[in-house]
Formats: C-alpha cells, structure tokens, sequence
C-alpha cells in the first residue's frame, strides 16, 4: 500500500516528486503519515507507537475510551504537540522542522473550547482570520458564510460569554474553517450539541468532504462514527486495537446481530452461567447480557427453551458499539 | 439553512512566507481589538493618575519642600519628581499589558493554544503581546508627559528624546515580566505578590521621590538593581539636564538593554515550550 514517489514523467508524479516525503496510499498522496507515533509524559506512554495513513479526502476516525491518548494524537498531527518518538508527516511535511506551514493549512477543534470571550462573535472569526494573514475584505465575506453555516448569524455582535455551550462549540467548528483548510481536525466536535444540532453538523462535514477536504475526528458517538467515518482506528491505552471501515470492523469484531437482555441487577451473573453456549460470544455487564449471534430471535428462542424469562429482551443489528465492547472491554456510554 | 461555499482552499488562500513574516503585528492586532474594549479605562487612567499625583504630590508636597529645602538635585520638587512618575507610569503600563494577556493565554481562558493551532509560533505571540503593550503605554505615556508639559513640569521639545526612553524602559522591564509570567502554571496570586514584594518597594527605593543618595548606601543597592532607579535617572538627563557621567548614563541604557534582551529570549523560549508540551 505504501510505496515511494519516482516517477516525475507526468504532471501528477510532479506534483507528487514535489511533495517529497509524502506516502502513497492507494495511489493517492498520503495528507498524513504516522509511523510508530509515540508520545511519553514523564514516565507515562500516552500514545505507544501507533501508525497510520490517511489519504486525501478521507473521513478517518479515532474511537477509544477516555484517556486512549485519543487528543494527545490529534494535537501531534496538528503540529502543536511535540512527539516523543517515530515519524510522522503532515501534508508531507515533518512537524517538528515545518509546523507553522503545516497548521497554515490545518483547521483544528479542540476539545475545550478556547475562545476569546470578550470578543464579539464576528471578532473571534475576524481575529483568527487575521492569524492566517487573510485580508479584512477577504474575511468579510468569508465569516458571513460561517456564521450561516454555524446558524450563529443572529449571534453575530453578542460577545462569546452570552452564547451557550452548544452555540460555542459551532463557532469554534466555524472558526476552524476560516482559512478553508486542507485537513480539518475535529476533536469531539458533537460534544455539547443537540441531536438538532449534530445532524446539521454531520451533513456539512459531508458537504466539506466532497469538496475534498480530508477529516479527522474524535468522537464517543458510535453512530456519527458510523455516518461520518470512511475508516476508524479503535485505541486504547494509547495502542490501536482495530483498524478499518465501520462495516469491516462490525462484521469481524461482532456478530451480525445481538440479544439484550435483562434479568435484573442482582440476577444476570447466576443467569449468564445458565446461558453459556448460546450465540457466537457473550457479555455479561452490569444491567444486562448480550448475546452476540448470527440471528438474535433463535438466541432468544434457545433461552426461552432452557426456561429462562428475561425481564426485557431486544435484538437488534451489531453496531460500532458492540465493536468497542470486545476490544476495549468498556462500555462506550458509562 | 443551506451554508454555500466559495472554496479555494488553503493551499491557495494562506501564505505561510507571509505570516512568518508578520505573525507577531496579527497577534499585536488582536491585542489592540481586546484592549480597545477598555479604551474609556486606558484614557481615564492615563490622564487621571498623572493629574492626581501631579497635583498632590508634585504640587501639594513640593511646595513644602521647595519653600524648606529651595528644590532638590537644583529644581523645584515638581521637575524633579516629573521624570520618576513618567518613568513608572511606562514601567507599570507594560508590565500589565505584559503580565495579564500572559495568564490570559496560559492559564484564564488559554487563549494562546488557540493562536498556536494557526502559522503562529509561540515566539510570534510573546513579541506580539510586547508589540502591543508598547503600543498601549505609548499611549499612556504621551498622555503623562502631556499633562507634564501643561502642570509646567517639563518642556515641550523633551518630548522626543523622553517619551522613546520611557518606552525603552518599559520594554526592558516589561520583557522581564513577560517571561516570568509565562512560568506561571496556576493563578494563585502572583500578582500580588509581585505588587507588594516587588513593584512597591522598587518604587519607594529608586529614587523617586528623593535622591538616591540620601539613602543609607545598603538601600542605594536596591536602587541600583531596579529598573525603575534606571528609567528615572535616564528621565532627569533628559528632562531637566541632571549632571551624571556619560558612564552611568550609558550604564543605565546598557542595564535596561540587557534586561530587554535577556527576558524577551527567555520569553519567546517559554512560550514555545510551554505551547509544545
Ligand atoms: N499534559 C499531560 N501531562 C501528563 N499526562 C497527560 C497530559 N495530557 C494527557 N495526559 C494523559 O495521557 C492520556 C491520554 O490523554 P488524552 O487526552 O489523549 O485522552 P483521550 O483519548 O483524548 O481521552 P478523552 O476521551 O477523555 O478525551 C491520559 O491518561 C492523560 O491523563
Ligand atoms: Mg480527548
């Protein structure tokens, strides 16, 4: 999959010979490139060598419980975080030698939102404009766009401390776009939105997709990860467990379906030993037992048969969710 | 609902040359708009706290001195505290202006993470918020000597060798500030301390209100280390002909430079390292 640049007989091999330390990834230039990217705080592995390519215009997603190193990543590949140990290259370029040109091209949403709460709604996109060295005439236009993207045009001259959590976190989304960046970077961007709002979301990261930028984004939502992501890596501890399309992982990692069921707190453990062998797998967690297997109503018909009468029961198809459950051993939702 | 796009794309639309370049005036900028929030407050403060210190001490206190004493260092008490009030109003103006964006972007809102995640670097940012301190107490300091010149304190033609070496004074103290600050992890009342430990005493030992020379000589060591002292010496050169020799008064210079150099170093490493870590 990965294979060096040579040929420079056409315009395209030019272009990517330019790029000289860039990856090919199926052909197309890699945006990013980690290999054995590590990160070390003191004695701690936040991140523990994990590589990785991301093509041109990919959606990629990084999955993993709370404190996988899931930022610690994202702040490497947005040149801001030094890394401990192995390579990585951003836009074909080596971060530590070349941030700044690296995040001129960059759009980053952090986490915590850092905005400039005694700026005005339309100052804080002007100001970051300016950081990028875009003209005031430029801008103009362009945070006009943002604030009818962000739905925030009625917000336009309130400072940033009168807004709500959900509407900061759509300027912040907002302010990322300014400089119409190459990679946008988004670090659990839906965190703080209501459904309302994250669907809108979802359907303009989609619309910046098509015009070919490429994404990458933390989230705990199983189901934006599932709509959003092209290819996902599941961490945790700082390791990849998983890498690739949702629907791969699902079918390699779950069954094609799974059996909820329930027989109150204290009574699942006694019954999860009376249920064995049932389905592909089984999970037992603290207010319910999965069963994982290839027809969720024939596993429920098997238990109905050994006599057990669960409370609740509900089948449905397996999900990114039950995916994270196997390799993590967490439930995503705590 | 629907959000149109006009995309040219990064690659197209930002010029990294440009902003490494320019970096520290976009940040300068922003600085400006956030204090242009205050502007009431800055010309308040600029033009208030000369024309109270003026008139009580300068005025209220000089008249005791000047009819017990004939004036000190040769000149009314009011030339003679003039320069020391200019010099301290530079002093303190850049410090702030150093001090506080410097906990606003690292610990209050972390405002610098922001700045970092753009083409700007952390040494940009450091010179930026210098840039536009010395921008601010430029201001503040014009309007000092202003109210000088009409409280009959200083002439007007001093102007354009005094208010360049306040500001000189106050970039090499204001670096020094900018570089501590930039250590501060928690806000935990460092400014106080700081006020009382550091700025009180730096003000009642060099030589502001009385000579130097009256102190014991241990004291005149305090002078001799503070900025202030410095600042306020180079002030009555400029402003009333004080007679020192050309070997002080190039030290004073040499000694505010070094201060200058050696924070704003110190500062623009601090700030990467801190905004890489
Ligand atoms: N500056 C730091 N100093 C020391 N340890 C850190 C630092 N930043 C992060 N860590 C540690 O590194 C690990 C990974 O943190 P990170 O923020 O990358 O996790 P995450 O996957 O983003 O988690 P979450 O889902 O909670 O956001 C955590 O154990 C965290 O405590
Ligand atoms: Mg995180």
């Amino acid at each position: 999959m990965i294979s060096g640049v040579k040929s420079t007989n056409n315009a395209m091999g030019r272009l990517l010979h330019l790029m000289s330390d860039s990856q090919l990834h199926n052909g197309v230039p890699s945006m990013i490139s980690a290999r054995n990217l590590t990160k070390e705080y003191g004695d701690f592995t936040a991140v523990d060598h994990i590589s990785f390519e991301v093509p041109r215009g990919e959606a990629f997603g990084l999955l993993g419980p709370n404190g996988a190193g899931k930022s610690t990543t994202m702040r490497m590949i947005a040149a801001t975080l030094a890394r401990t140990d192995g390579e990585l290259a951003i836009l074909g370029k080596e971060p530590n030698a070349q941030g700044p040109e690296i995040r001129a091209h960059l759009g980053v949403v952090p986490q915590q939102d850092n905005l400039d709460s005694e700026l005005k709604v339309h100052e804080n996109l002007m100001i970051y404009g300016r950081y990028f060295g875009l003209s005031r005439k430029f801008l103009k236009g362009k945070i006009d766009e943002l604030l009818d993207f962000a739905q925030l045009q009625d917000k336009r001259d309130s400072k940033v401390n009168e807004l709500s959590g959900g509407m900061k976190r759509r300027l912040t989304i907002a302010r990322a776009l300014i400089n119409e960046p190459e990679i946008l970077m988004l670090d659990e961007p839906t965190t703080g939105l209501d459904p309302q709002a994250r669907h809108i979301l979802w359907d303009r990261l989609f619309r910046l997709k098509e015009l070919g930028v490429t994404l990458i984004l933390t989230t705990h939502y199983m189901d934006e990860a599932e709509q959003l992501c092209d290819r996902l890596i599941v961490m945790d501890k700082g390791r990849i467990m998983a890498e690739g399309t949702p629907a791969n992982l699902i079918r390699e990692y779950s069954s094609r379906e799974v059996l909820e069921v329930r027989f109150g707190s204290n009574k699942n453990a006694e019954v999860a030993e009376q249920i064995q062998g049932i389905g592909e797998r089984i999970d037992v967690l603290p207010d319910r037992i999965l069963v994982y297997a290839e027809s969720g109503e024939g596993a429920l018909e098997e238990l109905t048969r050994r006599g057990l009468e669960p409370l609740t029961s509900l089948v449905r198809r397996s999900s990114l969710e039950d995916v994270f459950l196997r390799l993590t051993g967490r439930s995503l939702v705590e | 609902m629907t959000a149109s796009f006009d995309w040219q794309g990064a690659p197209a639309l930002v010029n990294a040359e440009k902003i490494k370049k320019r970096g520290a005036w976009y940040v300068a900028e922003y600085r400006i708009l956030n204090m242009s929030k205050w502007l009431g407050a800055i010309f308040a403060f600029g033009l208030g706290n000369p024309i109270l210190y003026l008139a009580s001490i300068g005025i209220g206190l000089g008249a005791l001195v000047d009819s017990n004493t004939g004036g000190v260092d040769g000149v009314s008490y009011l030339v003679f505290l003039a320069p020391a009030l200019l010099a301290s109003a530079a002093i303190q103006t850049t410090m702030d202006e150093a001090m506080f964006p410097t906990m606003a972007g690292f610990v209050w809102w972390k405002l610098f993470w922001a700045m970092n995640a753009t083409a700007l670097t952390g040494k940009q940012i450091a010179r930026g918020v210098m840039i536009a301190a010395l921008i601010r107490s430029s201001l503040t300091v014009t309007m000092y000597w202003l109210v000088l010149v009409l409280f009959g304190a200083v002439d007007l033609a001093s102007g354009l060798t005094v208010i360049p070496s306040a500001l000189f004074c106050g970039w090499g103290f204001g670096s020094v500030i900018l570089a501590i600050s930039a250590f501060i992890k928690e806000d935990d009342g460092f400014f106080a301390v700081i006020g009382r430990f550091v700025i009180a005493p730096m003000f009642m030992f060099s030589g502001t209100f009385y000579p130097l020379e009256n102190l014991p000589s241990l004291l005149q060591y305090v002078g001799w280390i503070s900025p202030l002292w410095h600042a306020t010496d180079i002030g009555r050169v400029l402003m009333y002909g004080r007679e020192i020799s050309t070997g002080l008064f190039v030290t004073h210079f040499a000694y505010l430079l070094v201060m200058g150099v050696i924070g704003s170093w110190v500062a623009g490493w601090q700030y990467t390292r801190r905004l890489s870590e």
